[in-house]
């Protein structure tokens, strides 16, 4: 609950410097903002957009959250997220499958690839102690150098050095019915993996031995080892299954949301998910609503530019605003005792004091 | 084969620079006890100041006080950036590593968020920018004249001047070995008697005004276009820090190292001899290094210990 607010407050709060930063350019807010849930929720094919955006936010969200609960930082998602497309991609490419058969190795392919790259720095973390912040770093950019090389090496586009070829249709997440459904949304399959993703991941969280024994971990490693639990197969084992997250969210943006792979960029949804995972305050329901926020300001955005000049950034900047905000909650807590103690004190005289540095 | 070293040496020096004083600034703010991520976000800022100030003097002023100002706003953005991150990590005992990433975010979004206000495209393009000369007299030197001192720019000098007068200030003065305490064990260093919050700010601060200039370096020297990135060198200079194991010398070697590894994967393909590794090799080659050295230096890791903790007086 408390967790609930503070995440509230930060939206809020990321949302009014993103209205400051609208009046700074010479911009009216209010009709900023209009356009820009307009442009995310005006009609069924905008949301079906909008649900397609959150979507690899979703996934990202997930892994970043999993690892978090084991007390690691994967800053990877990103690097995962395009190994794992690119496995996708080429399986796509390469083999002439029937449609579900193919597809479910897709989606494997993207496990293995995003599993895999998040799997070394889970074995370094563990095995010899390398902070996997920096180790992660580094695979990003192994990732991203590597699709550089890869794409066009191998799967070349008919027009541009710069991307892939273009999937053709049935070798996609989409599917005739749905896109129908949202009158030509490019929503595709990747949201209901990521549902599933989200009721799995909760599961797994607060319902298993696995679940508890990553929560001891990242609670307290020392403790954990005393109690018997083998600290470093739990260390990769979060890492794996958070690498895997993430890379099924690069099936979902590679394949679903896009039909080819460009060269040259890391998704930032990797590192969205970040502030996906904190907003969510690292639950899996939370993450998905939290997704689903962020989805709604990255469609919305580009309808808002459309209509007043007001430069697309705007949404990578609110949801940057928002984790600071979100990463200094301690704040917002300080605000919040501060508040509950006057209201007991005046209410009650000799009722508890608010509990202090909860935080 | 001499012809290719004497080719690729300037370059490699002139890539070398900003990734050296943005490591250097790292170092202070690690140093001090404060993990920063943020280089490349701080790095981003100072490379938008530079070019806006330069883009918006070009046309007033001639001659190179315009460049030297970009790089002085660039040092003031990046501490002013860096405030956020000393705020959040000193004051609020915020998580110094989403803290640092929150700086990387924001840096990233609003710098073109602005840019994309002022000139529509995103970009902003310089003129002219240091232009590389000859030192005179020691260009003549065989061999190292013509490997160190041709093709030189000002910024290069004046980096290696600031990494001097760094490790001077690191190691032989007492605001240096007061710094190094509050990263290694601040509680003692408060029971000693100094502002563990004070050194800290200014740990964070530096990082940010020496991250600024890298970014203006990299504009003014040799992109020449702010872009709205630059490339994960931010990323590669905390590599370098951890490589360089912390300290100045250790740093300029590994930067070097970078700057090399970057620069020769950067003309591999109109060099004969080198066009026949596959580039994506020599393009991970410095990452895959670093991580190679992260495990080996694991079990000898000399990094500040207090790194990344906040400060709380009452842990002993």
């Amino acid at each position: 609950m408390r967790n609930t607010i503070v995440s509230l407050i930060s939206i809020v709060l990321g949302l009014i410097a993103g209205g400051l930063l609208m009046l700074f350019i010479g911009a009216s807010p209010i009709e900023g903002y209009t356009y820009l849930f307009q442009g995310a929720l005006k009609n069924i094919s905008r949301i079906g957009d909008t649900l397609a955006t959150a979507t690899p936010l979703i996934f990202s969200g997930l892994a970043v959250a999993f690892a978090f609960r084991t007390g690691l930082f994967n800053i990877g998602a990103s690097g995962q997220m395009l190994i794992g497309g690119l496995a996708a991609t080429a399986v796509a490419l390469t083999f002439d499958l029937s449609r579900p058969i193919l597809l479910i190795v897709m989606v494997l392919a993207g496990i293995i690839g995003g599993g895999l790259w998040a799997f070394i720095p889970g074995l370094f973390k563990a095995k010899f102690n390398v902070h996997e912040v920096v180790s992660t770093i580094m695979m990003n950019w192994i990732a991203y150098w590597t699709v550089y090389y890869v794409v066009p090496g191998y799967f070349k586009g008919e027009f541009l050095e710069t991307e892939s070829r273009k999937l053709a249709e049935e070798t996609t997440l989409r599917t005739p019915w749905l896109t129908e459904l949202f009158q030509g949304s490019y929503i595709n399959l990747g949201l209901f993996f990521g549902v599933i993703a989200v009721i799995i991941m909760a599961f797994i969280i607060n319902k298993t031995t696995l679940g508890f024994e990553l929560k001891a971990v990242g609670f307290n490693r020392h403790a954990a080892e005393y109690a018997g639990m083998k600290v470093n197969r739990n260390i990769i084992l979060s890492m794996l299954i958070s690498g895997a997250l993430a890379g099924l969210g690069g099936v979902a943006l590679y394949t679903g949301n896009a039909s080819s792979m460009q060269i040259g960029i890391l998704p930032s949804q990797g590192y969205d998910g970040i502030a996906v995972a904190l907003l969510g305050a690292n639950s899996p329901v939370g993450v998905f609503f939290a997704a689903l926020l962020f989805g709604i300001l990255y469609s919305g955005t580009g309808f808002m530019n459309a209509m007043i000049e007001i430069p697309p950034e705007l949404a990578n900047t609110i949801i940057a605003i928002i984790i600071y905000f979100a990463a200094t909650s301690v704040l917002i807590h300080r605000v919040l005792n501060k508040f509950r103690k006057t209201r007991s004190n005046s209410n009650d005289v000799d009722g508890p004091v608010g509990k202090k540095g909860e935080a | 084969m001499w012809t290719i070293i004497e080719q690729i040496f300037p370059y490699a020096i002139v890539f070398t620079i900003p990734l050296l004083i943005t490591a250097l600034g790292g170092l202070f703010s690690e140093r001090s006890g404060i993990v920063n991520i943020g280089l490349e976000g701080l790095m981003i800022s100072g490379a938008f100041a530079s070019a806006l100030t330069v883009n918006f003097l070009q046309d007033k002023m001639q001659g190179s006080s315009i460049l030297w100002m970009g790089l002085l706003v660039a040092v003031v953005v990046g501490i002013l950036f860096s405030l956020l991150h000393a705020f959040a990590s000193i004051n609020l005992s915020a998580d110094q590593v989403i803290s640092g990433t929150a700086i990387n975010m924001i840096a990233m979004a609003l710098t073109v968020f602005l840019a994309r206000n002022i000139t529509g495209s995103g970009n902003i393009r310089i003129t002219s920018g240091f232009t590389p000369f000859d030192v005179p007299i020691l260009s003549q030197i065989p061999i190292i004249g013509d490997l160190l001192f041709t093709k030189t720019y000002a910024t290069t000098w004046f980096i290696l001047l600031v990494l001097l007068v760094s490790a001077f200030i690191l190691n032989k003065t007492k605001f240096g070995l007061r710094l190094k305490s509050c990263g290694e064990f601040p509680q003692a260093a408060q029971a000693a008697g100094i502002n563990v919050v004070r050194i800290r700010y200014i740990g964070v601060m530096l990082s940010g005004a020496l991250s600024g200039l890298g970014g203006g370096i990299i504009i003014l020297t040799y992109a020449g276009e702010f872009t709205g990135s630059v490339s994960g060198l931010g990323f590669l200079a905390l590599a370098s820090l951890i490589f360089g194991q912390w300290r100045p010398l250790g740093i300029l070697g590994a930067t070097l190292f970078f700057g090399f590894a970057s620069t020769i994967a950067n003309v591999s393909q109109v060099i004969p001899e080198l066009a026949v590794i596959p580039p994506i090799i020599l393009k991970i080659f410095p990452y895959v290094v670093t991580l190679i050295a992260l495990v080996i230096f694991s079990k000898s890791s000399q990094a500040p210990k207090a790194a990344g903790e906040p400060f709380d007086p009452g842990k002993r």
